[in-house]
């Protein structure tokens, strides 16, 4: 089963009660942040919390994810030594625009891992929040084979656009296509940005629901609350599940004959409807609609 | 012949036979108009002549309740009153203590209180006695043990001072008030009930006095020896503060969703169950998540009891509970429902939750969700006292519910920033392993062996059951191995069992 990134949940990583907790609201990756959510004043701190957190709290199968401070600052090259030694799963660079940053984040990762002897295990994401980044999204998303995302920051980018964020997100609209298509292209991830008004669940359940519709694989967030909404977003349908449960099972036995192609219900059956099947019940069993043994 | 003349020897007869006097028709009637006449009943009396006819003496033992919690008024003026008057040596019963009553601090080290017994300590007050502030320990029971004690006379009580939003001049009294000058409402005076019946001398102070009769009375002027009218006997928007938290923490919601899971699971969801909530944020809003699967299922619930709150009157009000038992209510919402719903039933300590007392509502609870300050191993809880050794905390109703319901819940994070809330043994024993069923925390939910039926059935309906061993074991992995805590060798307080044997000391904490 593919990982599914349906939450990111951000965690600040000056505080230890919250990142001792966040595993249990059950999000898909929690990001652990020592970039903008730290002062100047606590970024050692923080690094030392997040390295800790990382070694000791048990996180179950949730993906860790830490944001580090650019490398242009005295932090990034410090910040990717601690949380590499403590084995974080990916590490996540801010405000992504060329892939020359990717390569450079990927040459201290390699540096590190060669230190203490696990090469090829961290892998990258990036955050886009500029125009130059979505102009080179593409480059950005195949900049190196670590490369597992790429997300916008909606508050930076329309920043940079000399725009406002709206309800209904139209000045979004190119940035989002644009992730979503390059990530595909790439064969990645396409994560969206953080909604940050927790008292408008309505909003942001529609948010999530053009989203999921742009063909994003989930949403940065920002507090458990919202995990409930993303997940109920993205939980397949009923008659979905029961089309897909078809179609694996089509194809099964089609692969038992030894035949490639297969019809269900009439229609031809080819790859992309199997791998949207497969990733529907993927779905369905994150959502604990399916139990694995209901496919067997 | 047959006149009441011929019948005279045999009326001297029946008269010297049952040891009577014969009637002599002394009757004088008074033609006072009887809205006057009330006023003059003599049971209207300012404090300082209440205190003084009680017959009140240096030793003796006076209570008070708690209902308007955050915002009582009564407990620091009755005691300011008493010290003024310079009486020494007393025994304050109180049905609970709160950081509002810090004052009695002063009163302490003057030696005008001099021995405590109720069932929580909070605030300063707390930590001056957790440092050995008394000589005398204190005596810690539930509020259905402490209803038991006084009636039993094991807790004698001399002079009841207990505060009534509404009184008429005879002395019938309520938690609330029709009339419009109505100052304040606490709704329940569950907690106040037996001392008012038990009392030698019971003295009520009000802020409303209204006419004769009183409509609504929970204590009966029967029981009642004073009136004393008083500018508040307490703030209302303060009975929902202290232990009272609605959250929007997204940590007791998680608790709050996975216990109402666990009742809807439990076997015990049922048409016609009994419920009853703590008064922990977490336990509280367990009612919020249970009210949606009551509505999909459509399950109704005979009655709700306990500390009522908001909540549960809503759910009351939609039809999903059909009566309300309240010994306490918990906020305003719930003491105007008193006020104001024939389904919602105000009942004193002892048909609430007294373990001697067949018709107590308890026995009859099929499941109650508390909270918990730490859970150890053996299930035992500790309501009272806290990791540090501080006393912050009230026994309440807990080892009661626990004991007679049919399924308890505790519901308690697993940590609580650096303090662990599963551990080896708690601090204090307050509701023994033996009455706890279930223990939910964020990272699972633990069944007491003694209920292998309860497990499997949680199991089966897909919820993460974990020995509790295992979430002791990740507190620990968290935060390390906790210093022992440097207690002294004084007894501060003494915490008594449901049954009226002593259950655990508490020792004074070093500064």
């Amino acid at each position: 089963m593919q990982r599914l990134r349906r939450t990111m949940m951000f965690v600040p990583g000056n505080n230890p009660g919250m990142m001792a907790d966040a595993y249990i609201y059950g999000p898909d990756s929690i990001m652990l942040d020592l970039e903008d959510s730290v002062t100047m004043a606590e970024k050692d701190t923080a690094r030392l919390l997040v390295h800790n957190a990382l070694k000791t709290i048990d996180y179950g199968d949730t993906e860790m994810v830490v944001r580090i401070n650019p490398l242009n600052t005295p932090y990034g090259k410090k910040d990717i030594e601690a949380v590499v030694k403590a084995g974080v799963h990916v590490i996540r660079m801010p405000k992504t625009e060329t892939a020359e940053e990717v390569i450079e984040v990927e040459r201290e990762i390699e540096k590190v891992e060669k230190e203490i002897g696990c090469l090829g295990r961290t892998q990258i994401m990036a955050a886009i929040e500029s125009a130059l980044g979505v102009v080179n999204a593409y480059a950005i998303a195949t900049a190196s084979k670590r490369m597992m995302g790429i997300a916008l920051g909606a508050e930076d980018y329309s920043a940079n656009l000399k725009t406002q964020r709206t309800p209904e997100g139209s000045e979004l609209l190119l940035a989002r296509e644009t992730i979503v298509v390059a990530a595909r292209a790439a064969g990645i991830d396409a994560l969206d940005t953080v909604y940050s008004n927790l008292n408008d669940m309505e909003t942001f359940r529609k948010e999530v629901e053009t989203i999921k519709k742009l063909g994003f694989d989930g949403k940065s967030i920002i507090n458990p609350r919202q995990i409930e909404v993303v997940n109920e977003v993205f939980a397949p349908k009923e008659k979905e599940i029961q089309k897909s449960l078809t179609i694996l099972a089509a194809i099964k036995e089609a692969e038992k004959k030894g035949s490639g192609v297969i019809a269900v219900n009439g229609k031809m059956v080819d790859r992309p409807v199997v791998i949207r099947a497969q990733r529907t019940i993927d779905l369905a069993i994150a959502s604990g609609i399916l139990t694995k043994e209901d496919i067997q | 012949m047959n006149s009441i003349k011929d019948r005279a020897d045999l009326i001297a007869a029946a008269a010297k036979k049952m040891g009577k006097e014969v009637f002599s028709n002394g009757f004088v009637k008074d033609s006072t108009p009887r809205f006057e006449l009330q006023k003059q009943a003599g049971k209207v009396v300012t404090l300082e002549e209440a205190i003084k006819k009680s017959g009140l003496k240096d030793g003796m033992t006076i209570s008070f309740h708690h209902h308007f919690r955050g915002g009582d008024k009564v407990i620091n003026m009755v005691v300011a009153k008493l010290a003024e008057m310079g009486f020494k040596n007393l025994h304050l019963a109180s049905s609970s203590l709160i950081d509002v009553h810090e004052p009695l601090i002063e009163h302490i080290k003057n030696g005008v209180i001099t021995k405590i017994s109720t069932s929580g300590l909070r605030g300063a007050l707390a930590t001056e006695i957790s440092h050995g502030l008394m000589d005398e320990p204190v005596v810690f029971r539930s509020h259905g043990s402490r209803g038991y004690a006084i009636k039993s006379g094991e807790l004698h009580i001399d002079v009841a001072f207990l505060g009534a939003s509404s009184c008429d001049p005879l002395g019938n009294a309520a938690g609330y008030s029709t009339s419009e000058n109505a100052k304040s409402i606490c709704g329940s005076l569950g907690y106040a009930l037996p001392d008012a019946k038990y009392a030698d001398h019971t003295i009520i102070l009000t802020d409303d006095l209204v006419d004769y009769p009183n409509q609504h009375n929970a204590i009966s002027e029967a029981d009642v020896d004073y009136v004393v009218v008083v500018d508040s006997v307490g703030d209302s928007s303060k009975i929902s503060s202290g232990a009272i938290r609605d959250t929007k923490n997204p940590r007791d919601i998680l608790l709050a969703k996975q216990a109402a899971k666990v009742v809807m699971n439990s076997g015990y969801f049922e048409n016609g169950f009994s419920l009853q909530t703590g008064s922990g944020g977490a336990s509280l809003a367990v009612t919020k998540y249970l009210r949606q699967g009551m509505i999909d299922k459509g399950i109704k619930a005979s009655f709700a009891l306990g500390g009522i709150t908001s909540h549960m009157v809503k759910l009351h009000q939609e039809g999903l509970i059909d009566r309300l038992i309240d010994v306490q209510s918990f906020d305003k919402v719930a003491a105007e429902s008193l006020m104001n719903d024939p389904k919602h039933k105000g009942v004193s300590a002892n048909e609430y939750a007294a373990m001697l007392e067949p018709g107590s509502a308890t026995h009859y609870l099929d499941v109650v969700i508390l909270s918990a300050l730490e859970v150890d191993v053996n299930f035992n809880v500790n309501v009272l006292v806290g990791s540090d050794g501080i006393i912050r905390g009230a026994i309440g109703g807990h080892p009661d519910t626990a004991a007679d319901s049919a399924l308890s819940i505790i519901v308690c994070p697993l940590l609580r920033g650096r303090i662990p809330c599963v551990v080896d043994e708690v601090t204090t024993l307050i509701t023994p392993g033996s009455t706890v069923d279930v223990v939910v925390t964020e990272f699972g939910v633990a069944v007491n062996p003694r209920r292998p039926e309860l497990k499997a059935r949680l199991e089966a309906a897909g919820i993460k059951i974990v020995e509790i061993t295992e979430l002791r074991d990740r507190a620990k992995s968290i935060i390390g191995n906790a210093a022992p805590l440097p207690f002294g060798d004084k007894v501060v307080g003494v915490v008594m069992a449901r049954d009226g044997s002593v259950m655990d000391v508490i020792k004074n904490i070093a500064d």
